[in-house]
């Protein structure tokens, strides 16, 4: 498909000066932009106009722009990650908007993930909960031949499809109790399907989830929005998984 | 004679580590507990190092400009890990990726390094294993292996097609066990802007909170510099747009030597530039060419109809099809490495056969593939790649080519270690890509991620110990001393004078300039005559920058715009020492493609008799030219061979 130009958009974007102001939208207008840039792109060259004009450029955080740190974050037309599947901000394209339409930017929004500035957030809950529990406890050195346990390749791609979790959050800022329960399974899932992870699967989600409610995610009430929204297709059956793991722990208590 | 020790041990090469291991110093856990270690950069190399020396009972700093250790750009890697594990029985071993990282280097790497890189391999990825990676698997449950460019068995473990992802999980799972326990103190949002020495030794490092821009001071007995590449000196690369070469350009100038600076690896396989708004370039992974077959048409008038979109790559028939990799490099055709294949596609886009609008690119086919396996065994293999791929660039690599062209990727130079991967500086070590040591002028696929878990899981942990063995009755660095407030307000003056500017252009003006200079000049073909022009045009553009830069928002808030003016500022000056080390360096040699030294066939042609040497930057003070050392390589154990691929 060959480029187009896009003559006008109008970009609605959150400002907010630090954590502790108050924000508001504001409307900026930019013009002839390719349809085969990416929407961070967009960003760029708005940036580039703001601060020819002396105004303070939007923040907004990213960093590989090739779908996989984790680090894009904005909330799209009402969308986590914007008008686009199994995409992050970044991967996102602006064929995906029309000429002369407005394009509204937003943080992601939950109580956990407060902002920083304008559209970035701080995402240390998710640091957080991980260091409760989200690992296998060995050390360096002393760990036995990497062919010693053959591994079933189904549960091998099981625990790949949990492990392609990129920790951007799209499953918080998807959800209506902002939980992080998608983001938890995951990395509960990733580890219980293998056998090196499965010693400690219980234990790990218990300690997980606590850590989890302690930090002021809510509670997940199945509907499904963050599995529709995640870039990664991260299934909800993971969350399953987690559910029977945590009972496991609570039943063994 | 070089000034530089490089401690390489005596003895046969494979029992140079052995020896070595048992020669050097280990420090008691009760002193280990005394001691502690700053480690700049989370990546593979500082993650698995800041839990490794952690677990080992030192107290550990670790510090990252990203909200999280995880998002360090070690996490974009995608084909693979390579190994010597021999799993496939195809006689790998050992001495066999030593012998074809030497050679795919061309010859520019100290032999006792790369044998300790292969030497380890094999326990890498049974660390990994350990730790929960989800490599690739067989139907029997045993690890799976792709081959790689360069080589001639499969060596090369992988998670689809994010092995780079699983393993900076797997070793930030590690460091976030460390930091539960609170042996790891982690600072996210942190950028290290300077060194300190007392005593001549690495004692600390000046660092800027992000979110408040407040300066902070940090004291340790020994500072581990993990800070990856250079790479993003071209504007346009693969590298993550916050990668940067700040940390290391400060220890150069506070003592450290920098190592063959012009050494970059240009990576054939990416997707095209399209117009002028870009501001980032994506790969595809190298595993890509184990079954996609490179081609551009064999007649120019189908190339100029490709290239006005009069039609497309399917209607050109396989008899007229050049798969120029296959016909120059019979023997490993598709997967030659990285520069063979970079300066191929340069070959044929330059006479006029490239294939899209801009002339600039070829295809990269996977029909043979899907024709030959099904297109469910490739889903299986390149499912996120083919699916990046469409999103990016709108087009379905099942049904119609790739197009691909070289770019920037990978810095095989950087900050000078030895064998200890310690820098000139006393207790300052660089790891990772951010040191030299172990790739010479070319780095083959997958060894990245091999050498970032090697120096950081099972080199460094050891090596660190010789020194600090030695420190165990030096208190904890005061950062109150004069060295702390002195290099803080060097930081402080800096930063101030950039904000005071004013001036009317924004940082990317600067750096889409610099870079262009850098692509033009420094980049995939390089000549005495152009590198002299690019020195003297990076000084000029350095000129106007520190003249007209604009700097919006405030000192003491989070300023995106004030991060990238300092590492843009830096940028002219390692661009500027690449020219320089280009120009010094008239042969060719992996990456490094100086015209006035080619064969006949046009394949790079090196010089050993004059240029079988490391260069050795040392800085001499701001506009004063720095001298430079040579460190003499010693082979004794392969013979220097021109690199044949055919």
């Amino acid at each position: 498909m060959a480029d187009k130009i896009l003559k006008k958009l109008k970009i609605k974007v959150w400002r907010q000066k630090n954590a502790k102001s108050k924000g508001k939208f504001e409307t900026y207008t930019i013009e002839n932009i390719s349809t085969g840039s990416s929407f961070l792109e967009m960003m760029d060259i708005l940036n580039f106009q703001l601060i020819e004009e002396g105004i303070d450029p939007i923040a907004f955080d990213h960093d590989c722009r090739e779908g996989i740190c984790g680090t894009c974050s904005l909330y799209i037309n009402g969308r986590p990650h914007g008008p686009d599947t199994e995409v992050t901000t970044c991967q996102l394209h602006m064929r995906k908007f029309k000429d002369g339409e407005t394009i509204v930017i937003e943080p992601w929004r939950a109580r956990a993930f407060p902002v920083i500035k304008d559209l970035v957030v701080d995402r240390t809950a998710f640091e957080k909960i991980l260091q409760a529990g989200g690992f296998v406890s060995v050390n360096t050195g002393g760990v036995p031949d990497a062919n010693t346990i053959p591994i079933p390749k189904d549960d091998a791609e099981e625990s790949m499809d949990a492990a392609a979790c990129i920790g951007c959050g799209a499953c918080v800022a998807a959800c209506k109790n902002s939980s992080a329960m998608l983001f938890v399974s995951a990395k509960v899932s990733h580890l219980a399907k293998l056998p090196q992870g499965k010693v400690e699967a219980a234990s790990r989600a218990k300690n997980m989830v606590s850590k989890m409610d302690e930090l002021g995610f809510g509670g997940c009430t199945n509907t499904q929005a963050c599995e529709a929204e995640c870039p990664k297709s991260i299934s909800i059956t993971n969350i399953a998984r987690l559910n029977r793991e945590y009972l496991k722990a609570r039943i063994s208590e | 004679m070089s000034i530089l020790d490089s401690k390489i041990p005596e003895g046969p090469l494979a029992e140079k580590w052995s020896k070595h291991k048992a020669a050097i110093k280990v420090v008691s856990p009760a002193n280990k507990r005394k001691l502690e270690i700053i480690v700049v950069g989370t990546g593979l190399g500082g993650a698995s190092a800041a839990a490794s020396l952690a677990e080992l009972g030192y107290k550990v700093k670790a510090f990252c400009y990203q909200d999280s250790p995880r998002r360090a750009h070690s996490i974009a890697a995608q084909g693979g890990i390579n190994a010597a594990k021999n799993y496939q029985n195809d006689n790998d071993s050992v001495y066999r990726l030593f012998y074809d990282t030497i050679k795919g280097g061309d010859y520019r790497a100290r032999e006792a390094n790369v044998y300790r890189l292969a030497e380890v391999s094999p326990n890498i990825i049974d660390q990994c294993v350990a730790q929960g990676v989800p490599f690739g698997r067989e139907y029997g449950g045993l690890l799976d292996n792709r081959s790689f460019g360069g080589v001639l068995v499969s060596r090369t473990f992988y998670a689809r097609g994010q092995t780079g992802q699983q393993l900076l999980i797997g070793a930030y799972q590690a460091l976030n066990r460390q930091i539960s326990k609170g042996a790891v103190e982690m600072y996210n949002r942190h950028e290290m802007l300077d060194l300190v020495k007392i005593d001549g030794k690495a004692r600390g490092i000046i660092a800027r909170d992000l979110v408040s821009g407040e300066i902070k001071r940090f004291g340790a007995h020994a500072v581990v510099v993990a800070t990856g590449g250079y790479g993003n000196v071209f504007f346009l690369s693969t590298n993550a747009m916050g990668s940067n070469g700040s940390a290391a350009w400060q220890c150069y100038k506070r003592g450290a030597f920098m190592s063959n600076p012009c050494f970059v690896q240009i990576h054939p396989t990416c997707i095209p530039v399209h117009g002028d708004q870009q501001s980032k370039l994506t790969l595809m992974s190298e595993s890509l060419r184990n079954d996609g077959r490179v081609w551009v048409p064999k007649k120019k008038e189908d190339a100029v109809k490709l290239q006005k979109g009069e039609i497309g790559p399917n209607d050109i028939p396989d008899e007229d099809r050049d798969f120029y990799l296959e016909r120059r490099y019979p023997s490993y055709g598709n997967l030659v490495p990285r520069d063979v294949a970079s300066r191929a596609a340069k070959e044929r886009c330059d006479a006029g056969f490239g294939v899209n609008s801009e002339g600039k690119a070829v295809f990269l086919d996977f029909k043979y593939s899907i024709d030959r396996l099904g297109k469910n065994v490739i889903a299986q293999r390149y499912g996120n790649l083919f699916q990046m791929y469409e999103k990016i660039t709108d087009v379905d690599p099942y049904t119609e080519p790739m197009m691909i062209y070289p770019a920037i990727h990978y810095s095989m130079g950087g900050t000078w270690v030895d064998y200890n991967l310690m820098t000139t500086v006393p207790g300052l070590y660089s790891i990772g890509e951010a040191n030299f040591s172990d790739h010479g002028a070319n780095r083959l696929g997958a060894s990245a991620l091999m050498q970032g878990l090697a120096d950081g899981y099972f080199v460094l942990p050891y090596t660190i110990g010789d020194y600090l063995a030695d420190e165990i009755m030096t208190p904890m660095a005061d950062t109150n001393a004069p060295e702390f407030a002195e290099v803080e307000k060097d930081v402080k003056d800096r930063i101030e004078k950039l904000y005071n500017i004013k001036g009317s252009k924004p940082v990317d003006y600067f750096h889409k300039k610099l870079g262009q200079v850098m692509w033009d000049y420094v980049g995939m073909a390089r000549n005495a005559e152009g590198l002299q022009k690019a020195i003297d045009m990076i000084k000029e553009i350095r000129e106007e920058f520190w003249k007209d830069v604009r700097i919006p928002g405030e000192l003491d808030n989070l300023n995106p715009e004030l991060e990238k003016a300092g590492r843009v500022a830096d940028f002219f000056d390692i661009g500027e020492l690449m020219a320089r080390d280009a120009l010094d360096r008239n042969e060719s040699c992996g990456g490094h493609f100086r015209e006035e030294s080619a064969t006949e066939e046009g394949e790079a042609k090196r010089n050993d008799e004059k240029f079988t040497y490391v260069s050795c930057w040392e800085y001499k003070g701001e506009g004063v030219e720095p001298d430079m050392h040579k460190e003499d390589l010693v082979f004794e154990n392969v013979k220097l061979t021109q690199r044949s691929y055919k």
